[in-house]
């Protein structure tokens, strides 16, 4: 048996330290962290200019009277106005704290079924088609059904939130699972990972940004139909997002019903930026960020 | 139908195959990946398996490493041994740094924090990747990715190392590099090694003993020592000798297939 193979390793030892330099030599490109932030703010910025410059222009050719299209000043100054009193920010309120309940619930149900799916078989024939279907249903369908179960309330709504956001969020589970590449978990195995350790330190991880994109996908879902769900379930006494639009609509009040709407898609463009930052952090970590072009 | 046993049936013997075979599918569909081979790897000893496709080399890693189970026969290893299994591909998981990869099997013995990292240390210095730690396997190269993979599995403190054609995807420099480190760790170690190959100059390289299998089913059909004094190069015309001879046996076998 060898004993003597000592000899060579001053040469070995400098030969890996080279071929390791000259191997993952410039892959290391660091970019300013200023550099980093101007490059993906100015495209946002430019297209939200040219967004308000063509309603204005819009407005300006008079296609439509002032008083049904107001132009970006006068529905900003409404925002400002809004924005000193209570009524948005109670409505605002309310309509996130509906989306959280909802969302939090529907990540439960989505997560939990999505793991009895993805590991029972007889599961997976029985509703894992199901759960696919009910992803294709528009969410609004559901509502007539809702109002007929929980009369014109808060229940109504979440019901259909919930069925609107838990599938999606499910089927990432589900993805996530089925792709876990097989060598990792024979990896896994051979390290001593078995059972629920091999969900903790293998098959979780692993599934990760299947579940993040799937959480997103949820998440749109769900926001989507609490929208729908407050423009139709107007009887409670509460004000919200949705009665906000379906009031400014019947007051024909053009600035506000457009204000408001402004603060429905910074909620959606706040809620997916957090998202889009989780799913980057995750694919930075994993290093495909360069694939993706970004 | 046992796949593993604790009882060694001798002292001698780090690995032993006895009648092992292997099955896939039922009926009419079966195939015999393996058919009776019966081997013993003797502790601290270096055997290399090399045979053409389908001879079943991967099969029976996987079959001693317990991730599959035999059809027949039987497969004993030395005391309690849980042996390490290392793939072509470094298997690393990619949302872990170097440093956490080679903690993963610490981590699931329950060893404590502070010994884990001392241990991580140890291993890292014995791959020569002391500084890469904080990396992650995605800013490492091929070869680098391949050590951490070696220092996770020592990282089970196994005596018996199964490697299924682990250096084939590296090229020619880097691979004769890691002939060369896997051989010190070997025998600082004094493991038993069960390296599943292709190719012949490379078992030559690194063997005690290397064993051919034929392919469909796998069966042991020639089995050689080499005793050419380590080190040992790849390109020495002993080595050379060794592999001629080995690829010459190889090529019959392959030639019986296409009759």
């Amino acid at each position: 048996m060898a004993s003597d193979t000592l000899t060579s390793s001053a040469r070995t030892d400098a030969e890996i330290t080279g071929l390791d330099a000259l191997e993952i030599a410039g892959r290391d490109k660091e970019v300013s962290r200023g550099a980093r932030i101007w490059a993906a703010t100015w495209p946002k910025l430019a297209a939200l200019a040219i967004a308000i410059a063509a309603w204005q222009l819009v407005v300006l050719s008079g296609w439509k009277p002032p008083y049904s299209l107001p132009g970006p000043l006068e529905v900003g100054r409404e925002l400002m106005t809004q924005a000193q009193g209570p009524q948005l920010w109670d409505g605002l309120l309310t309509t996130l704290r509906r989306a959280a309940v909802g969302y939090v619930f529907s990540v439960a149900v989505g997560l939990l079924l999505g793991l009895a799916v993805a590991r029972s078989t007889v599961l997976r024939a029985a509703i894992g088609s199901m759960i696919t279907a009910l992803q294709t249903m528009p969410s609004i369908a559901w509502f007539p059904l809702a109002i007929l179960l929980f009369e014109l309330s808060e229940k109504a709504i979440f019901f259909v939130v919930v069925l609107g956001a838990a599938p999606s969020i499910a089927n990432g589970v589900i993805s996530g699972v089925d792709y876990v590449p097989p060598l990792l978990i024979r990896a896994g195995r051979n390290l001593g990972a078995r059972g629920l350790n091999l969900y903790r330190y293998v098959i979780a991880p692993a599934a990760l940004p299947a579940i993040v994109a799937g959480l997103k996908q949820g998440w749109a879902f769900s926001w989507r139909s609490l929208m729908a769900g407050e423009l139709l379930v107007v009887g409670i006494s509460q004000t919200s997002l949705g009665a906000q639009l379906t009031y400014s609509r019947e007051l024909s009040d053009s600035p506000w019903l457009l204000s408001t709407m402004i603060v429905i898609l910074v909620v959606g463009l706040v809620v997916d930026a957090a998202f889009g930052a989780a799913d980057k952090a995750i694919r930075r970590r994993w290093g495909v960020l360069d694939q993706a072009g970004q | 139908m046992t796949s593993t046993t604790t009882t060694p049936r001798s002292a001698t013997t780090a690995v032993a195959l006895s009648g092992v075979t292997k099955v896939y599918g039922r009926g009419a569909n079966a195939v015999l990946a393996l058919d009776g081979v019966s081997l013993d790897v003797a502790p601290g000893e270096f055997v290399c398996l090399v045979g053409a496709s389908g001879c079943g080399k991967s099969t029976l890693l996987n079959l001693v490493a317990g991730l599959d189970r035999v059809s027949g026969g039987q497969i004993t290893l030395a005391g309690d041994a849980n042996p390490g299994l290392m793939f072509q591909e470094p298997a690393l998981l990619p949302w872990l740094t170097v440093d956490g990869n080679v903690e993963v099997p610490l981590k699931l013995r329950r060893l404590p924090r502070a010994q884990r990292r001392e241990r991580v240390a140890e291993l890292l210095r014995t791959v020569h990747l002391a500084d890469f730690g904080r990396k992650r396997p995605h800013e490492l190269s091929g070869g680098m990715r391949q050590r951490v993979a070696l220092a996770r599995t020592l990282a089970l403190d196994t005596p018996v190392l199964l490697m299924d054609e682990p250096f084939g995807a590296l090229d020619a420099m880097t691979r004769d590099i890691l002939h060369d480190e896997l051989e010190r760790i070997w025998s600082e170690r004094k493991l038993s090694v069960l390296f599943v190959t292709h190719n012949v100059r490379e078992a030559a390289r690194l063997a005690d003993r290397i064993i051919l299998l034929s392919s469909r089913p796998g069966r042991i059909i020639y089995s050689t020592e080499v005793t050419i004094p380590r080190p040992r190069r790849i390109d020495s015309p002993e080595v050379a000798a060794i592999a001629a001879e080995v690829t010459e046996r190889l090529r019959t076998e392959v030639g019986r297939h296409g009759q």
